[in-house]
């Protein structure tokens, strides 16, 4: 066989001198290696979204019926269940429980079946995971019980922060031995990405917690500062990891190498450059230095490149595949979330502008576009990656795929429709609140109109949040019916299959998704 | 890209660009900044939190009020018409924009991010403590078709001794709210008074800042 090369090695997960009979053992051997942390980082991550998603739609309850849910029995009135304290609680269970839990997870099998190693030290893995959970558990009870550090994104007490990053940093350390030990000559697309994240995530987050938390900075910087770490976290973390997950597993499921090295190359290094420029964005208008909010409304704008090439090169991939997005449900959720992930940031460079900024910003508008990103793109993608990996952990296929149906039709219609009740409300709540959308159009009496009053605009956001308190209800509906069939995939239960558990018809190409792929 | 030192050394170098540009450059530009000194009076501006109001920011961040109230107060970015004033300072939440130095020793800070309720960066100036009270218990009696939660479980019941507080809650000016039976009254908690003694001291208009001259 002729030598691999790199550009090949950096399409083709499958690009390496084995025969098929070996390359099955080779996967099999690294699968179960991965099995312990894996189902530690998977099962816990699935605790934290259900607990995630329940505080979610108290949280939306709680914003047009404020009185519901704000005594318990004996006690009365608490403290613990007001809307200001389960609305962080919701934040940091689904980013540091859900989706950073599930993307370590993803994180770990991806990293093995790459530098096709079979996962050495377990037990640091272990340790990783029981102290993240620790910590995601320490800090969202300090937020309910009112300890909170009041910088948004960054509630959890300090000690919380503090088991958190000795777990990453244990996390990174595994990742290097691994990496050390990587099979020679291969660097896959996703490794790039990988690599970033592992080393983007710790800088991060160690930076914040000195600057505004031990050491704390003053007033504007460190709202400067606690933007350039809240976008970071989308842009530097659970970007890179969703992608990751998308540049291996859309090759996988169709079996045909990544479109275009150039466009991956090219993907990746614009992402790398521009994203970590865009988090001043979030104080257009505000009090801070007016070019720190310019830089960031360039790179902003800059970042149609990455997202462009991105979707094109994902596109030419899927490109006569498609029809398997009718059968195969991980690629199912996975084109889902890339398409969203598109979507998400042609929607935040639309938004970065000065113009657009002032009326979408303080409103509904923001937090439908953090879910594009964090619901539709890279949960979506966990959900996928979830689907394929799960099998290969556990040696059992999914028992049901009515569930998986369930799973997906309630997840993305419910996000869909949260999203547009969010954008529509929060579009609506803006034009007021600058005095675009007039309550009466000016006259010669009247030369600048009539604005409406503040709770005649608070009066018409509350339609749009009923809608996305339903929509909240139909995503949980489907996360149980996601929840159900991990656990009995778990237990084994259902039939034993030798093919992957696909959609509707069962004749298409179904062996493209076995076990051993 | 197969070689690993080239990775990496690229994605520290884009790394530490932004983290530079991001993080260290408006600490250096911002960090220096000293409140200005009033050239008759010899008064700070902005002026520092009493203990009780310090305090009260801590309130403030353990409840999440930062979640619904944004504290600033924007310029806008539309040509307005002449005469016209930006829709933030229309709406009568401040008479000036707000700049840097008015959030000097803000840890944590409250620019916020949502507007659920309104900007809070002046609103010191608009009430009085014992209508915060009466809002902060029953905000929807106070502002009718108000969605703002009520915040009870930072005031207490206890037995009228004597004259009775002086901050207790006046029932007659919340309609529709039971007051508590004969003998009783609700007081403010220790918590609630010091949060209000913090909103009380919020007022960035009622003093000048060379910068608002642009
Ligand atoms: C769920 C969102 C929400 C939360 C959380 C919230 N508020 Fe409000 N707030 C509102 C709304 C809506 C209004 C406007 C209606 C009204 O006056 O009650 C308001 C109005 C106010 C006003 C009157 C402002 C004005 O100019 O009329 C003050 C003061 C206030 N809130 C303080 C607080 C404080 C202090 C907290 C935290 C302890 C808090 N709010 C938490 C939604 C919220």
């Amino acid at each position: 066989m002729s030598p691999i090369s790199a550009q090949q090695s950096a399409l083709n997960p499958d690009a390496d001198s084995l025969t098929p009979a070996q390359r099955m053992a080779e996967r099999a051997a690294i699968d179960r290696s991965c099995r312990t942390p894996c189902l530690v980082f998977f099962g816990t991550s699935m605790f934290w979204l259900m607990l995630g998603t329940i505080l979610a739609i108290i949280a939306s309850t709680k914003l047009h019926t404020p009185e519901f849910m704000v005594s318990l029995p004996f006690f009365g009135d608490v403290g613990l269940l007001t809307f200001g304290r389960i609305r962080p609680a919701h934040l940091n269970t689904v980013i540091y429980g859900w989706a950073s839990t599930a993307a370590l997870g993803v994180c770990v099998w991806l990293m093995a079946r790459l530098c096709r190693v079979q996962v050495m030290n377990t037990w640091i893995l272990v340790t990783a995971g029981a102290l993240w959970n620790l910590g995601v558990f320490v800090g969202m009870l300090g937020i309910l019980l009112g300890w909170s550090t009041g910088v948004e994104w960054l509630e959890m007490p300090t000690q919380a922060a503090f088991i958190l990053f000795t777990s990453y940093a244990l996390m990174s350390v595994w990742a290097i031995l691994m990496f050390a030990n990587r099979k020679p000559g291969h660097i896959f697309v996703s490794q790039w990405y990988i690599f970033g994240a592992l080393f983007w995530f710790p800088w991060l987050y160690g930076c914040v917690q000195i600057l505004l938390l031990l050491q704390p900075v003053e007033g504007s910087v460190q709202g400067i500062i606690n933007w350039w770490f809240a976008h970071n976290v989308l842009g530097l973390w659970f970007t890179p990891i969703g992608l990751a997950t998308a540049y291996y597993l859309i090759p996988k499921v169709t079996g045909k190498p990544i479109h275009s090295y150039y466009l991956s190359i090219l993907g990746f290094w614009s992402l790398a450059l521009f994203y970590s420029w865009n988090g001043g964005h979030h104080l257009v208008n505000g009090p801070v230095p007016a070019w720190i909010i310019s830089v960031s409304i360039v790179a902003s704008a800059m970042m149609i490149i990455p997202v462009v090439t991105v979707a094109i090169n994902h596109h030419l991939t899927m490109k006569g595949s498609f029809h398997l997005l009718k059968t195969s449900p991980t690629l199912r959720f996975v084109v889902f979330g890339a398409m969203s992930y598109t979507l998400a940031s042609l929607q935040g460079i639309s938004m970065a502008f000065r113009i657009s900024n002032e009326v979408t910003h303080f409103t509904h508008y923001t937090i439908g576009h953090s879910h594009v990103g964090m619901y539709l793109f890279f949960t979506m993608m966990m959900f996928g990656a979830m689907y394929y990996i799960m099998p290969r952990l556990v040696g059992w296929e999914w028992p049901s795929a009515r569930l998986i149906k369930i799973h997906f039709w309630c997840t993305a219609v419910g996000g869909v429709v949260m999203i547009i009740a969010l954008a529509g409300g929060g579009i609506e709540q803006g034009l007021k609140l600058v005095n675009i959308w007039l309550k009466e159009a000016p006259t010669e009496a009247n030369p600048s109109g009539t604005p409406y009053s503040f709770m005649e605009i608070l009066a018409g956001t509350l339609p749009w949040l009923w809608v996305r308190t339903m929509s909240g209800i139909l995503i949980f509906i489907g996360h149980v019916a996601f929840g159900i069939n991990f656990v009995l995939m778990l237990l084994r239960r259902g039939e034993r299959r030798l093919t992957p558990t696909l959609l509707g018809e069962k004749s298409s190409s179904p062996k493209l998704e076995a076990v051993t792929a | 890209m197969n070689k690993l030192s080239t990775l990496f050394v690229g994605i520290f170098i884009t790394f530490v660009s932004a983290w530079l540009g991001l993080v260290v450059i408006p600490y250096i530009q911002l960090g220096g900044l000293k409140p200005e000194k009033d050239e008759i009076t010899g008064a700070l501006m902005p002026p520092a939190l009493s203990g009780s109001a310090q305090r009260g920011r801590l309130v403030y961040a353990a409840n999440g009020c930062v979640y619904c109230h944004s504290q600033q107060v924007r310029g806008s970015a539309r040509r307005l018409p002449e005469g016209e004033v930006p829709p933030d300072i229309a709406r009568g939440w401040g008479a000036r924009r707000t700049f840097p130095r008015d959030y000097l020793g803000e840890r944590p800070h409250f620019l916020g991010t949502m507007r659920t309720g309104p900007d809070l960066a002046n609103v010191g100036l608009r009430y009085t403590a014992d209508w915060q009270h009466r809002h902060l218990y029953a905000p929807a009696a106070i502002s009718r078709g108000s969605t703002m939660p009520p915040f009870r479980y930072l005031y207490k019941k206890q037995r009228i001794v004597g004259a009775g507080t002086p901050d207790a809650l006046d029932f007659s000016l919340i309609p529709g709210v039971e007051p508590p039976e004969e003998g009783y009254e609700i007081v403010p908690t220790e918590q609630a008074r010091d949060l209000v003694a913090y909103l009380l001291a919020l007022r960035r208009s009622s003093y000048d800042l060379p910068e608002a001259a642009e």
